[in-house]
């Protein structure tokens, strides 16, 4: 479970001022079910995602993951939340199996435990072939398994993603769609970054789309085609931030 | 503080540096040969020098002395000297070391040697030229000589004993055990160098563990674990610490055995010259070392160990502050100044440790050093330093601390 609550995120930029990077957003996320959240560049995605990590601290407003404050109880909320971003690298000089490994021990659990939880995820992964490779040596896609393997080596309730598909072939990044649902089949809660429109139609059961640090639309795909009148992921995106032009104007600003 | 998590963060970066070529080069490759290198690259070419210039023969112009026929000829049959014709651009000569030394022997020296005034005798040398110096030295030995002789003569032509003018003679002797003068030669160079040698080799791994984390975008990745904090920074700050004292520790041992190896080299050439040139050249290329007082080395280590953490947590909170090594390096570079001025400070002849200088980080730590390997113990200095030195270590670390925790030093846009 992942509720919002008024999130605002403000930085003080040297040439820009004061940025507001979001800007009161609120949504929930229920177990079994995965959330899109749907932006352009710059619409504030990573750093909403990095508040629910606790790896920033909201300006104002607060979350709750898994029942814990982001504010009161950021080490717990950590504890049940795996986060995966593309700037959440591996460690070049670790092989593969360290690397989970080590991120097992950061979560408190006994070596026993980490090598059952691994050998499964590198099953369900197909991972072995390169477990004991080291990372700098791996391919982008044996990278992001890796990496997922390492979000979810302590099984936690809520998986946070950012864009995890940016920059994978086309077999890969369906191999990374397909897990994401396994998760949510089991009960996971899953919020998923994007700005891919099919992503969000194939995968997400609601939807929230982002601009300029604002939430301006939220709903299941079926309600957002009916609000706007639109059947293409694309259209609802262009008008519910309020045209192209509101678009170009928000790209400018980054 | 969770110690387990402090240990699982300092084991695996202990782990992931072993595997790092640049780590391993600055913490065992380079402070392993640097001392063998110091002291037998430098020590060799020293005495080599050393050794040749003695063993040449010195070039000398006389000026003048044709009404002083014995003198010219005696110094003519001199085998230390080999005299050259007499030119009048003898200055320019020495300056261009063709000659060593020139003696301009005066008008009527000989006649008047027996009776006459006091003259005055010019020798013409290169001051801080090794060879010219060497050549004014024999040169100057060789007329004291003459006078001594001169003396005894016009004493026994007027009947008068010797002993009239030598009543006494002065008899230096030294009270200081052998390693409290070694203390004092190489006293203050061996602090000099474990301060160098502990901030450098804290160096790389402080910026690799933290700008160079934040490039390769692995620090986030840690950030996302249900550890603190304050445990991610003391299990890289042990890390660093680890890094920092391994590399003075392998040099010192290092220094040691080359010390132990110096003594056999240099030790058999001693004794064959015996002449007191080539015993500083033994006791420049370490053969004092191992007379160190072993009590002094360990106050030295004891000593260093707050000023490892010190410059440990430094490190770590500085680097932190920069997105990529390059940064790092260009903020922690210009450091090195500031941590070498005050060790040469403490090398300089005359400053001496008083209470005022006994807070001062870096050069309390030279200068106690340098009383401690001579043997001197000011108990009431050693406790201010090392609990000024402490106090410095935790503002340092708790520093580095409240800098891991700002969002802004963590992701700086
Ligand atoms: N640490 C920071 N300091 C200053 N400004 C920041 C910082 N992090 C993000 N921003 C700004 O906040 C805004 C939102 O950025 P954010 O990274 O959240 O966008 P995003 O939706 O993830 O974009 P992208 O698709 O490019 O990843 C941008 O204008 C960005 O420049
Ligand atoms: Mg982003």
């Amino acid at each position: 479970m992942i509720e919002a609550h008024n999130l605002t995120k403000t930085f003080q930029d040297k040439k820009r001022g004061l940025i507001t990077a979001v800007d009161h957003v609120s949504f929930t996320c229920r177990p079994g079910q995965i959330y899109g959240l749907l932006g352009a560049n710059g619409a504030g995605k990573t750093t909403t995602l990095r508040l629910l990590a606790t790896l920033l601290q909201p300006t104002s407003g607060t979350a709750k993951l898994a029942g814990f404050d982001v504010i009161a109880d950021p080490d717990k909320v950590r504890a049940n939340a795996g986060f995966l971003a593309a700037s959440t690298a591996l460690y070049g000089r670790l092989t593969s199996r360290e690397m989970i490994t080590y991120f097992g021990r950061l979560n408190g659990l006994a070596d026993a435990e980490i090598a059952v939880r691994l050998k499964r995820l590198a099953d369900e992964l197909d991972m072995h072939e390169f477990l004991d490779r080291r990372c700098e040596k791996l391919s982008t896609g044996m990278k992001q398994k890796t990496s997922i393997a390492r979000t979810l080596i302590h099984d936690p309730a809520v998986m946070i993603f950012d864009e995890p598909t940016l920059g994978l072939d086309v077999m890969t990044a369906r191999s990374i769609v397909k897990f994401v649902r396994e998760c949510r089949s089991r009960g996971k809660t899953v919020i998923y970054s994007t700005h891919v429109m099919s992503e969000v139609e194939k995968l997400c059961d609601g939807v929230g789309i982002i601009h300029d640090g604002r939430l301006v639309a939220e709903g299941t795909l079926v309600q957002l085609q009916a609000r706007y009148g639109e059947q293409d992921m694309e259209e609802i995106f262009v008008k519910a931030v309020g045209g192209e032009a509101a678009l170009e104007a928000a790209a400018l600003k980054n | 503080m969770n110690w387990n998590n402090i240990i699982t963060v300092y084991l695996k970066e202990l782990k992931d540096s072993l595997r790092d070529r640049r780590t391993l080069i600055s913490m065992i490759v380079v402070p392993t040969l640097i001392m063998p290198v110091i002291m037998f690259g430098v020590g060799t070419i020293m005495s080599k020098i050393m050794k040749q210039a003695q063993a040449e023969i010195v070039s000398v112009m006389v000026l003048g002395g044709t009404d002083s026929p014995g003198v010219v000829a005696s110094l003519k049959a001199d085998k230390k000297f080999r005299v050259v014709p007499e030119s009048a651009d003898y200055k320019q000569l020495i300056s261009d070391k063709k000659i060593r030394v020139a003696v301009d022997i005066p008008a009527g020296f000989e006649p008047a040697l027996m009776e006459g005034e006091t003259q005055t005798v010019p020798l013409y040398y290169y001051e801080g030229e090794l060879k010219s110096g060497i050549g004014v030295k024999a040169l100057q030995d060789y007329f004291a000589a003459l006078r001594d002789r001169t003396i005894e003569a016009r004493l026994m032509e007027r009947g008068v004993p010797a002993t009239v003018i030598k009543p006494f003679v002065i008899k230096r002797q030294n009270v200081a055990p052998p390693e409290k003068v070694g203390g004092n030669a190489i006293g203050g160079f061996i602090p000099y160098l474990i301060i160098i040698l502990c901030f450098t080799g804290a160096m790389y791994p402080a910026m690799d563990l933290t700008a160079g984390e934040k490039e390769r975008g692995t620090m986030e990745t840690l950030l996302c674990s249900p550890v603190r904090r304050i445990n991610i920074v003391m299990g890289k700050f042990f890390m660093v610490l680890t890094a920092s004292l391994t590399t003075v520790l392998l040099s010192l041992v290092s220094m040691g055995v080359s010390a132990g190896i110096g003594v056999m080299y240099f030790g058999s050439s001693t004794q064959a010259q015996g002449t007191q040139q080539a015993l500083a050249a033994k006791a420049a290329s370490g053969g004092t070392i191992p007379l160190i007082d072993p009590a002094g080395l360990i106050g030295v280590a004891a000593l260093v160990l707050p000023v490892a953490i010190l410059f440990a947590a430094m490190l770590l909170a500085i680097s932190l502050f920069a997105k990529s090594y390059k940064e790092a390096q260009s903020y922690v570079s210009p450091l090195i100044i500031v941590v070498i001025m005050p060790a040469v400070i403490g090398l300089l002849p005359g400053v001496e440790l008083n209470a005022k200088l006994a807070l001062v980080p870096i050069l309390n730590l030279s200068l106690v050093c340098k009383e401690m390997l001579s043997g001197v113990w000011h108990w009431d200095y050693i406790s201010l330093i090392f609990g000024s030195s402490c106090l410095y270590a935790v503002i340092a670390l708790m520093f580095c601390v409240r800098m891991f925790n700002r969002e802004s030093v963590m992701f700086r846009a």
